[in-house]
């Protein structure tokens, strides 16, 4: 299981990286399983931290995605619409969800070593 | 690994496609050990069962086994189950996990004054199911009977890898395969025989795919106490006869349970059914279908609303178009 450090992670399996790119965990789509469908917000939204913001469904469960910082929505993976396994097979590179342009981070983010301490 | 019925068990093994596909196209097996188990005997078997079921037991001959009903008095079901007979005095059924206790005092109460024994032998019988075209080539090599012999149905006693079983061509995937039923105790050994045979161990989430795809209704889902059977289209289960349930299911069902196909949005259940805007029905059972491609879901839609063409399933507050489907949604 792959949680590179450059990253933070949510509680709710969400990485946020520096440049305010967001996907789920390597961990997190391992527990899914095979991802059919990504329902991804509107560029241009402007979201809070903790604040629902996307869908990512399984073959057999439906799990929210939470915006891991407050700010605007400026880009969404598109190819994600026809090919949404790329979670599954880059959860850190083609497999991001969405990107914001960062106003203040959540305060509960960990680094990696306190999120696989926390999913051990 | 997940709580169902009081026993935690995998969703998956290997990722629910993978075992979905290893089951359409070759064999996986399942661990079903949670399924009740029942014996019933004495002199007014049959005819107790006749009573309690909504299908034929008088029809049913020994070695072989039937899928059936236990309605109650209101219009639903206790339950859905299968009889396997074993001689004219001595019948198995296999119940729902979740239905064990409600079953067995249902059953208990009708028997009241019977020369009918019941027996709960839920916790004797592992039962494996091993399902999948090459199901009977798998298992033939190691197995004392010919299984070009026995057909859908059949319910026979066989030596497997040495150990005695009850075996049933039955299954709940849409493939041919069997059931096999072993001693609680030598379950993990026969488990690890099949193993090494090269069958996919398969989990409750490919399962239910399966089953979805394959029109077959579940528990909870599709029926229920407050459900009236003959809305799905299981009503060849229901034969000209007297039973418990007789009265209760006389009325026709208020509601219908058709199949959905969608393009691309997985829907689950509860999810609002419409037709012209208005709602007319709930999703009972959704998923995305390994088979097909896309997703599927059965629905009960009021019964004047059964037969659209077109109808939208609302999906966290937006509306998608469904095309209805006629069910099973795969067929071997």
């Amino acid at each position: 299981m792959q949680t590179p450090n450059e990253l933070k992670y949510a509680a709710s399996h969400e990485w946020l990286a520096p440049d305010g790119t967001v996907g789920i965990s390597d961990f997190a789509q391992d527990q899914l399983g095979d991802v059919v469908y990504v329902e991804l917000p509107e560029v241009g939204r402007v979201v809070t931290a903790g604040e629902t913001v996307a869908v990512v469904e399984s073959v057999k469960t439906a799990s929210d995605i939470y915006a891991p910082a407050s700010g605007t929505i400026v880009a969404v993976n598109d190819q994600l619409s026809g090919t949404p396994e790329l979670v599954n097979s880059g959860p850190y590179s083609d497999g991001w969800l969405f990107k914001l342009d960062v106003t203040e981070e959540s305060g509960d983010l960990m680094d990696a070593e306190e999120y696989v301490a926390a999913n051990g | 690994m997940v709580p169902f019925g009081g026993w935690d068990m995998p969703v998956q093994y290997a990722g629910v496609k993978a075992e979905h596909d290893a089951v359409r196209t070759r064999a996986g097996m399942f661990d079903v050990s949670h399924m009740g188990e029942f014996r019933v005997t004495g002199p007014d078997a049959e005819a107790f069962l006749q009573r309690v079921t909504t299908n034929d037991v008088m029809k049913l001959r020994p070695g072989r086994a039937q899928y059936n009903w236990l309605p109650n008095d209101a219009g639903g079901l206790v339950d859905d189950i299968y009889v396997y007979r074993i001689g004219e005095q001595e019948f198995l059924l296999v119940v729902n996990a979740s239905n064990i206790g409600k079953d067995w005092a249902h059953l208990q109460a009708h028997a009241a004054g019977l020369g009918v024994q019941l027996s709960d032998e839920s916790d004797q019988w592992g039962l494996l199911a091993v399902q999948g075209p090459e199901a009977a080539a798998l298992l033939q090599p190691h197995l004392d009977v010919d299984l070009a012999a026995k057909k859908k149905n059949a319910y026979f006693p066989a030596r497997l890898f040495g150990q005695d079983v009850w075996l049933a061509r039955t299954g709940y995937t849409g493939e041919d395969g069997f059931e096999v039923f072993v001693a609680a105790e030598r379950t993990e050994a026969l488990w690890d025989n099949l193993l090494a045979l090269g069958l996919t161990p398969a989990g409750l989430g490919a399962r239910d795919t399966l089953r979805l795809e394959a029109g077959f209704p579940l528990y909870g889902h599709e029926f229920a106490d407050d459900l009236h059977p003959l809305a799905s289209t299981y009503t060849w289960v229901v034969k000209d006869k007297e039973h418990v349930g007789r009265a209760g299911i006389q009325a026709a069902p208020p509601v219908k349970l058709i199949g959905l196909a969608l393009e691309r949005v997985p829907v689950r259940e509860g999810y609002p059914v419409l037709l012209g805007g208005e709602r007319v029905g709930r999703v009972t059972s959704g998923s995305s279908s390994p088979t097909l491609g896309h997703p599927i879901a059965m629905a009960l839609v009021n019964a004047d609303a059964a037969t659209a063409d077109a109808y939208e399933v609302e999906v966290r507050g937006k509306a998608h178009p469904a095309r209805r489907v006629e069910l099973p949604f795969y067929k071997r």
